[in-house]
């Protein structure tokens, strides 16, 4: 009897292991917990055509006729996961969705970014390379932006150089002249510490933690949707324990996006 | 007398016309009743931030890297990335390997060139993709999975031998979807960077393989 009580135990333990499991994988691929609220549609146009896979080449499979009322599923990029009501499910493109469906004589609309979308934005990050007084220096920063004119951006960069890297975290406040155009330039102020440990191979060389303080110029260029590229100039004060203080150069570019 | 029977003839007709029209036109007035079924339309708004979004795609991989003189070695790691277009994605790994004592490490018996913590190679890398050959691909008769072959590139730091170097990156992978937020990666990379743990400094080229598993969320 003991035996047969010790293994109900284990199996309900097995169970709950399984359970446990299945909801870290539910957890890992969102698609497959509850949906939030199915977006129903309704075709307009002759037909609407459902592709195999979300992207260009991919073949269509199926139609889905004026009239009848589709369940949007998901979307990737800029396309469409679609369900019809005979059950098949294909991949649509937004231009088709904009164009043949409607609700209630509402169409389908889909909000597109634009330049005052950026103006407007809340939050961006993004990655940048560059040179940072002769080494590479990698770079991400996350921007708020207070208004559309001010932002501020924490920046933490890698140095990677033949004699020494470095690590650089800095706050920093921005000023974009023309914050709704699609060209504008920015100038920046800043401070932070550069963390530099010498090479392995060097000999008698320590690591140093120092403070720094910036000031720099860039370009910003909206691309489309929500991406930016963003190209910059800046000018390092470190100031170190030594008589004299480093003055390093920096330039770097690269895509940001916002959101 | 010929032109007025053919004026009399296409007279007719046209006035029947009219009169049909008017009859239509009275019809349409007689809508103003209520009708017969009463139609109960529920409005609901199509509310696009309502539709799942699967940009992101994460996951793991594992697999085998070649560190140039210290031999070839298990690699894994983590890999996150963001699909801007069908095309292009943007993707940032993160990967460990233990590498193995060199040849003259071994050959000599007691020379040690690296502590056990140097000899830990770790890297991270942020790179931009495309999809170059996206399609279908066939298991057996009846099934059908999209796939798409990429090539990538990009920058990243790699810590080996106590220092963290600069490492460029490159190479190409094939996601195979056996589910719409499934993927299987298959990839092969090429790690290029500076080293000078041999005595002069080399631009070694590190070879990595690996499989991985991503999902779409």
């Amino acid at each position: 009897m003991r035996y047969e009580i010790g293994r109900r135990r284990l199996r309900r333990a097995a169970r709950a292991l399984v359970a446990a499991v299945l909801l870290c994988g539910a957890g890992f691929a969102p698609s497959a917990l509850a949906k939030r609220g199915a977006v129903e549609v309704v075709v307009e146009d002759p037909y609407l055509e459902l592709h195999t896979g979300p992207g260009r080449g991919y073949p269509i499979f199926y139609v889905a006729e004026r009239g009848e009322t589709v369940e949007v599923l998901k979307r990737r990029t800029d396309w469409f996961r679609i369900r019809i009501p005979r059950g098949q499910e294909g991949w649509v493109p937004l231009e088709q969705m904009r164009r043949t469906l409607g609700l209630d004589g509402e169409p389908f609309d889909v909000p597109t970014f634009d330049v005052a979308d950026l103006a407007e934005r809340r939050w961006e990050t993004g990655v940048l390379y560059g040179d940072f007084g002769g080494a590479n220096v990698i770079s991400v920063y996350g921007a708020f932006g207070m208004t559309p004119n001010l932002s501020i951006e924490l920046w933490l960069s890698q140095a990677l150089g033949r004699f020494s890297d470095s690590k650089i975290a800095s706050l920093d406040i921005v000023h974009t002249m023309f914050p709704d155009r699609r060209f504008s330039p920015y100038i920046a102020l800043g401070a932070g510490v550069v963390e530099t440990d010498p090479k392995a191979t060097l000999v008698a060389a320590t690591d140093r933690s120092d403070n720094a303080a910036h000031a720099g110029a860039g370009l910003r260029a909206y691309l489309a949707r929500r991406f930016v590229f963003r190209a910059e100039y800046k000018t390092y004060v470190v100031f170190t324990s030594r008589d004299d203080n480093e003055e390093i150069r920096e330039w770097k570019a690269g895509f940001s996006f916002f959101f | 007398m010929e032109s007025r029977l053919l004026v009399l003839l296409l007279t007719v007709p046209l006035a029947l016309g009219l009169a049909g029209c008017g009859r239509h036109r009275v019809a349409a007035v007689d809508a103003d009743e209520p009708p017969v079924i009463e139609p109960r339309v529920e409005r609901r708004e199509v509310d696009v931030a309502d539709i799942d979004t699967e940009n992101f795609e994460l996951g793991v991989f594992a697999g085998q890297i070649s560190v140039e003189d210290f031999g070839v070695n298990t690699v894994g790691g983590v890999r996150f990335a963001y699909h801007v277009t069908e095309g292009f994605f943007v993707e940032a790994a993160a990967g460990r390997a233990d590498t193995e004592p060199t040849s003259f490490e071994r050959l000599s018996g007691a020379a040690q060139l690296l502590t056990d913590s140097e000899r830990e190679y770790t890297y991270y890398n942020v790179s931009l993709g495309y999809n170059i050959l996206p399609g279908e691909t066939f298991i057996g008769r009846n099934r059908a999975m999209n796939m798409a072959l990429y090539v990538i590139g990009g920058v990243g730091s790699t810590k080996f031998a106590g220092d963290d170097r600069f490492t460029l990156n490159f190479g190409m992978g094939m996601r195979l979807l056996p589910l719409d937020w499934l993927a299987v990666h298959a990839d092969v990379r090429d790690h290029i960077m500076d080293l000078d743990v041999l005595g002069s400094q080399k631009t070694v080229h590190n070879l990595e393989a690996h499989v991985g598993v991503t999902f779409f969320f």
